[in-house]
């Protein structure tokens, strides 16, 4: 016995418009944050000539002209710096801020909320006011001018941030995992570096990319701090104001570009641990 | 066969205080387990039950008292020197590991050779029913599953004392009733000191060799399922095992010709001579009468070999039907009395009934102390 289904046209008309609208949406969102991207790039890319022709929006004919000035002129080893600095603030923030966000999250202690409000507190503080002081502070103690320097300082602003976060991420590894391994022969440090620190490491690598882009972009406390030793945004930042637009572009282009880079890697990473620790 | 050669060892707390800042968990705890024995730590929520399982087991430090593991003091010894294991509540069977890795680890920290950590492992996972998880991750286990992963990692280290914090609690109806077998026949096959922390009597009732009855950070019993059932030391214990619950009638003590009055607010139930030396104290006194569901009988349902006995009228005012037996809420003027009969018998709602008390089951309780005189 078969019955008669009855489809009615305008369910149909309505589940693609449905469609529709959102495929719109969306598009509308990836343009929002990617036709910057873009234009970045092919303005970094494109000939003189045809930038400066008013007739011509999309440039056809692209070279590595800017790109190969910048270098020349030093951002090789700018981007080197950067890269320096990058992974020493996330050594030092992590090396001080993981033990501290452990603390805050497995210990009741007195004035741990107020301690909690005070770490917050300290990047109230503007890097203008301090940025001086800190240069003379920095020339008396030998790290002016020094990628040290630079990471230390960054490794303070980063700091308040990491211990927040990491403190959030091992409280929601449930405790009871790290007792078990107590019970089962590990002393406190073995059962955080076996047990907690693995079911943590997704979290932390986002926040290590957090720390990661924060230090690469920041530009203020680098450009301050160092002369010759400048990181990529402080050296662009020193270059541009009196160059051609295609070489800001050009010097946009190989900011954005390891940074890029280093997400998508790192996100990758971060996905695959998710998928294991988190089902 | 239990592999290798274990002791077990004896477990005993002496005075145990544990104070969390201001509020007090513990209240002084006095307890001895035997060798090989399974003992159940039974009380509601907050009763300090897991807190004791937790000082036995090394992860809290008590603020008074002692814990000792045959003859040592074990008080200041971390975890991992105890040679306990422990079944948590949550299993805590590590995320970041397959099945096989989970029950092997705590070999491998012991650096136990790696043809006898598989040999173990095995061993293990066989007893446990889970040879064919064993390189599965713990997110594709049930809960049932995960909960034997934690039970074959308990018990492969051959610990001396085996710590279970309510690790039924979290599996369906069925499935808790098939692991309380297999823990209890799991146990008595390797012969570990057990101590088992729950708060569902009727898997104390079936599992325990000996219950302790825990409420407010105090031992209020310690007995074997028999006793704490048939000779609950005080009300707390008679109201907390059994169900339906006890019923509890304050009655006035009454000396009376050939026995003794036990006069409620509404019946008079009469006890036989021999009585009178137990409770002359109490004569013209307030005390709480117990007495439970399943002791008392509509006529017509009352054993045939019931020595001493006496009756009480009343009104049925529920009835609630739960097929193996039919639970009957009775009023008698001022209380509801809560009787517990065959699932045959359906009295109606409004019914008159006559109810036998079986007096050799019934239980007196001072009121001050609220502790068992009879």
């Amino acid at each position: 016995m078969s019955r008669e289904v009855l489809v009615k046209k305008s369910d149909i008309v309505k589940y693609y418009l449905r469609k529709i609208i959102i495929a719109g949406l969306v598009t509308i969102a990836v343009t929002w944050v990617a036709l910057p991207f873009i234009m970045t790039i092919i303005y970094a890319l494109s000939d003189p000539d045809q930038y400066y022709d008013p007739h011509i929006v999309i440039p056809t004919r692209y070279t590595l002209e800017h790109i190969h000035k910048l270098i020349v002129l030093g951002a090789w080893n700018a981007t080197i710096n950067s890269v320096i600095v990058a992974v020493l603030t996330i050594l030092f923030s992590f090396a001080i801020g993981l033990p501290a966000g452990y603390a805050f999250a497995r210990y009741a202690f007195k004035g741990k909320d107020s301690l909690k409000l005070f770490i917050v507190a300290l990047r109230m503080f503007p890097m203008m006011v301090i940025a001086v002081p800190l240069l003379v502070l920095y020339f008396k103690l030998g790290l002016a001018d020094t990628l040290l320097g630079i990471a230390l300082a960054h490794t303070a602003m980063a700091l308040p941030f990491v211990i927040l976060i990491t403190s959030g991420i091992i409280a929601g590894v449930p405790v009871e995992y790290e007792e078990a391994g107590l019970v089962f022969g590990l002393n406190r440090i073995g059962a955080f570096f076996r047990i907690t620190l693995p079911l943590a490491l997704p979290g932390l690598a986002a926040a290590a990319i957090f720390t990661f882009i924060m230090s690469w972009n920041e530009v203020f406390i680098a450009a301050v701090l160092s002369f010759q030793n400048r990181t990529l945004p402080a050296f662009i930042l020193n270059l541009i104001g009196g160059a051609t637009d295609f070489i800001k572009f050009a010097g946009a282009f190989i900011m954005v570009i390891p940074a890029l880079v280093f997400v998508f890697v790192a996100g990758k990473y971060l996905v695959r641990m998710w998928g294991i620790t988190l089902k | 066969m239990f592999m290798g050669d274990t002791y077990m060892v004896d477990v005993h707390l002496r005075g145990v205080v544990k104070r969390f800042g201001k509020t007090i968990a513990l209240r002084g705890i006095d307890l001895d387990i035997n060798d090989g024995e399974f003992v159940v730590l039974l009380g509601p929520s907050g009763c300090g039950k897991t807190t004791t399982l937790r000082i036995i087991a090394g992860l809290e430090k008590p603020t008074k008292g002692k814990v000792i593991f045959g003859n040592r003091d074990v008080t200041y010894l971390p975890p991992r020197e105890r040679n306990i294991s422990m079944v948590f509540q949550s299993y805590a069977v590590w995320p970041h590991m397959t099945v096989y890795d989970n029950i092997a680890f705590p070999l491998k920290i012991k650096k136990v050779p790696k043809e006898e950590i598989d040999k173990r492992v095995k061993w293990a996972a066989e007893l446990l029913q889970i040879s064919e998880l064993l390189n599965r991750y713990p997110h594709q286990l049930s809960g049932g599953q995960r909960q034997r992963v934690a039970v074959a990692r308990a018990i492969v280290v051959e610990p001396q004392v085996l710590l279970m914090d309510e690790p039924l609690s979290n599996l369906d109806a069925l499935l808790r009733v098939k692991m309380r077998s297999e823990i209890k026949k799991l146990q008595r096959r390797i012969k570990v000191t057990t101590i088992y922390v729950t708060h569902d009597q009727v898997e104390a009732m079936t599992m325990g060799d000996r219950i302790a009855v825990m409420n407010a950070g105090k031992i209020m019993q310690v007995g074997t399922p028999w006793e704490i059932y048939n000779k609950p030391a005080n009300v707390f214990v008679a109201g907390f095992i059994g169900s339906p619950q006890m019923n509890f009638i304050d009655v006035t003590i009454e000396e009376a010709q050939d026995g003794v009055n036990l006069v409620s607010s509404d019946f008079t139930i009469k006890l036989p001579q021999e009585y009178i030396s137990l409770l002359k104290d109490y004569v013209g006194k307030t005390m709480i009468l117990g007495i439970r569901p399943e002791h008392m009988y509509p006529l017509g349902y009352v054993p045939a070999n019931l020595q001493k006995k006496d009756k009480i009228k009343g009104v049925v005012d529920f009835v609630e039907a739960l097929g193996s037996d039919t639970i009957i809420h009775l009023n008698t003027g001022s209380k509801i009395i809560v009787v517990k009969t065959s699932g045959t018998y359906r009295p109606k709602i409004g019914e008159e009934l006559e109810i036998v008390i079986d007096l050799d089951k019934i239980h007196l309780f001072d009121k001050n102390t609220e502790k068992a005189i009879i």
